[in-house]
């Protein structure tokens, strides 16, 4: 894991100072509302319908047991006792005091942490795989990547007033698991023919309002020039973006307006007077990231054995094997595996966790995974190094705190925003759709057979639960008052990103458990053998399951 | 373009007295024969000739006009200033990184909507003086202008990233 020099150690102090100044003169009348809003937003402070809304960065998903024990111990001090874990890999505090922030963020930078840029219109956190490090379809780690964009981005002094919010995302694997072709800036790691690192970059994608898959704007970007082409993208966005019409602000539609062809001649303009300058990225620097990232102390273990032991464990125990299946994963590594540690039991809101469970997630992890753990951005906490003769014992630890259940990648694994319980732009609410779907499918039998299906609720257009690209998506939409959904069929996020077609007028909350049950028949119906949902979905399209639906 | 309300002159990290020079209006369509005129940019671009034969010359731009059109005049120009219609408009930052790096060095000034907040993200991104709003705090904005030390990035401060100057 990265950790912090006197460099970085200074500046979140020192962030923090200056914003306990600001919030000082806020306070005192000094700053005024809508001039203390951009700096409280930048500082993570939001405010939500009910409370104001602390989102803590997370970068790249990646902490350490030491960090969440201290989350656990914010969630107690400051807040109702717990966090909810964000699908942009943060994790957000729904009852902080305004007056209190400063000594939050304080409290953060002792562990490393901050919450700088994670609202406003600025540059967020950078997102990658949860499974970055570990996985075998990986072609390099792409963390030390995420780290340098992390630094170039905090507090960059030309980009903190964007006409939007700008979001970015890498990954370096095969499959697709940072949902690249959905992002401002997509970064996917390749290797040219020379064996050289370099990116494909994607630009303009997005969700909300305007669903769009990125179009490629460079295919090959040797690694050096990250930043200073990153520095163009922004800067052309930062020139011409709208600023008349929040909806329209994002760099999508200036990218849709101009044209990708046009787009990308202007920012090479711009990376003509920046390329090969001193933005330029040594390869020292990326060792030296690298070498934050370098693979934990493995022990060796007998693959053959550890398989057979967990091949006893399961068959005596269904339970266990079902959990085996579902919630660990390959590992490159022989004899280990990763574990996702649900965080969708029925009934909790999706991503939340008491503080005694982050306690208990932190002491697993310095247990049992070299006391690192990841946050997914399907809102699930991810043990990444964990040897296959433990597993029964971190299941049994993981069953006494509630985070044991056998559903990651099915249907009830579901990605949910707050909603409207607690988001002031919310149509509808979202959190109480989620439970009623789960309490709906809960035979476990059943969902396994129904198998991997992502399905993903927002409360609105903003599209923050990712409607757009559930295999199955729900849309909170108001009704002449009344909030209704929508419902969109097909979406998907791996590298063959696809967005959902909306299946026909939109649904109360009474009727919709109806509706999902219906549609999943409809497939169970039509599958053969081996099809998952998107696959059937694609073959027979949106007809059948709308016949059924309005019938 | 700046109101007359009275507001703070800030350069060097310290309060100058207004100079002389006058600005003029967007939509002026003539200047006064002599003095120190700042010019909003199509003036300029309809009269450079003219413009240029004078001791001093300054443009203004407003925040949705690219400096690219001086390009040609940045070893002649003594100011540019970049107008802020409202603080959170943030195209000038972008403005003033841009003159730097095409290497012009005569002041880059702040005028509109400069809040204490401001300061340091501008000095950084080019800016040397700011018209700082009347009703805001002298003291505050050069706390602010200070408040952090360190820098990642490249910037008019600092010719390098810190990955250039990182010391274990
Ligand atoms: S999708 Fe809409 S309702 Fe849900 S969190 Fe985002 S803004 Fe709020």
């Amino acid at each position: 894991m990265y950790v912090y020099d006197n460099y970085d150690h200074t500046l979140v102090s020192e962030r923090v100072e200056q914003f306990r100044d600001q919030t000082q003169r806020y306070l005192a009348g000094e700053i005024s509302e809508s001039e203390f809003l951009p700096l409280r937003l930048q500082n993570g402070l939001y405010v939500q319908r009910l409370a104001p809304m602390l989102r803590i960065a997370i970068p790249y998903g990646m902490l350490s047991s030491t960090q969440l024990h201290k989350l656990a111990d914010i969630s107690s001090k400051y807040d109702k006792g717990y966090g909810h874990f964000s699908t942009r890999q943060n994790m957000q505090l729904n009852w902080p005091r305004l007056e209190e922030v400063p000594d939050i963020l304080a409290e953060l930078a002792t562990v490393e942490m901050h919450a700088i840029q994670t609202s406003g219109n600025c540059i967020r956190n950078t997102t990658t795989d949860q499974f970055a490090g570990i996985a075998a379809d990986e072609l390099e780690d792409p963390r030390p990547y995420c780290e340098l964009i992390r630094q170039w981005s905090t507090l960059h002094p030309e980009f903190a007033y964007l006409p939007r919010k700008f979001k970015i995302a890498v990954c370096a694997s095969e499959q697709d698991r940072a949902a690249v072709h959905v992002h401002d800036i997509g970064l996917r790691l390749k290797h040219n023919d020379a064996g050289d690192t370099g990116f494909e970059v994607l630009v303009g994608g997005g969700l909300g309002r305007t669903p769009v898959i990125g179009p490629t704007l460079c295919d090959f970007l040797p690694r050096k020039h990250l930043l200073a082409y990153l520095d163009s993208i922004l800067r052309v966005y930062n020139q011409l973006g709208r600023r008349d019409n929040k909806y329209k602000a994002r760099i999508k539609i200036l990218v849709r307006a101009l044209g990708v062809d046009t787009f990308r001649e202007k920012v090479e303009r711009e990376f003509d007077l920046l390329k090969d300058g001193n933005m330029t990225v040594p390869d020292s620097e990326f060792e030296r990231m690298k070498r934050f990232f370098s693979l934990p102390d493995y022990a060796e273990i007998d693959a053959n054995e550890a398989s057979g032991l967990l091949r006893q464990q399961a068959s005596e125990d269904k339970a266990f094997a079902n959990w085996l299946k579902r919630n660990t994963h390959p590992h490159k590594q022989a004899g280990y595996a990763a574990v996702t540690l649900s965080l969708k039991p029925t009934g909790i809101a999706p991503g939340d966790a008491t503080d005694k469970q982050m306690h208990a997630v932190a002491d697993l992890a310095e247990q049992f995974s070299f006391g690192e753990l990841r946050v997914s951005h399907e809102q699930n906490l991810i043990l990444a190094d964990v040897r296959q003769t433990d597993l029964f014992e971190v299941w049994q630890a993981a069953r006494a705190i509630g985070m044991a259940t056998p559903n990651i990648g099915l249907m009830t694994d579901m990605i949910c925003c707050p909603g409207g319980d607690f988001c002031s732009l919310a149509n509808a609410k979202s959190i109480p759709i989620a439970e009623l779907i789960q309490r709906r499918f809960d035979d476990l039998d059943y969902l396994h057979d129904i198998g991997e299906l992502d399905l993903n609720i927002s409360g609105c257009m903003n599209a923050c639960g990712h409607h757009h690209v559930g295999h199955i998506g729900i849309l909170g939409v108001d009704k002449k008052g009344k909030e209704f959904y929508q419902v969109q069929l097909g979406g998907n996020s791996d590298l063959d990103a696809s967005l959902g077609n909306v299946l026909g007028p939109s649904f109360s909350q009474e009727q919709l458990p109806d509706v999902i049950e219906t549609i999943i028949d409809t497939y169970v119906n039509l599958r053969s053998d081996e099809e998952l949902f998107i696959d059937t979905y694609r073959r027979v399209g949106l007809a059948p399951f709308k016949e059924r639906v309005y019938a | 373009m700046p109101d007359d309300t009275q507001s703070f002159l800030i350069k060097n990290d310290r309060v100058v007295d207004a100079d002389a020079w006058l600005f003029l209006d967007k939509e002026a369509s003539s200047y006064p024969p002599t003095g120190a005129v700042v010019v909003p940019l199509s003036l300029w671009l309809d009269h450079r000739v003219d413009l240029l034969q004078r001791e001093q010359c300054a443009v203004w731009l407003d925040s949705e006009q690219e400096p690219e059109p001086l390009r040609q005049d940045l070893d002649t120009l003594s100011m540019v200033a970049i107008n802020f219609p409202v603080f959170s408009d943030g195209r000038g930052y972008s403005y003033a990184r841009r003159l730097r790096q095409l290497g012009f060095l005569g002041e880059v000034r702040a005028i509109g909507d400069v809040l204490p907040d401001q300061l340091h993200y501008m000095s950084r991104c080019g800016f040397d003086a700011f018209e700082l709003r009347g009703d805001k705090s002298v003291e505050s904005a050069l706390a602010q202008k200070s408040s952090i030390s360190v820098t990642y990035q490249a910037g008019q401060d600092q010719p390098k990233p810190l990955f250039a100057r990182r010391q274990p």
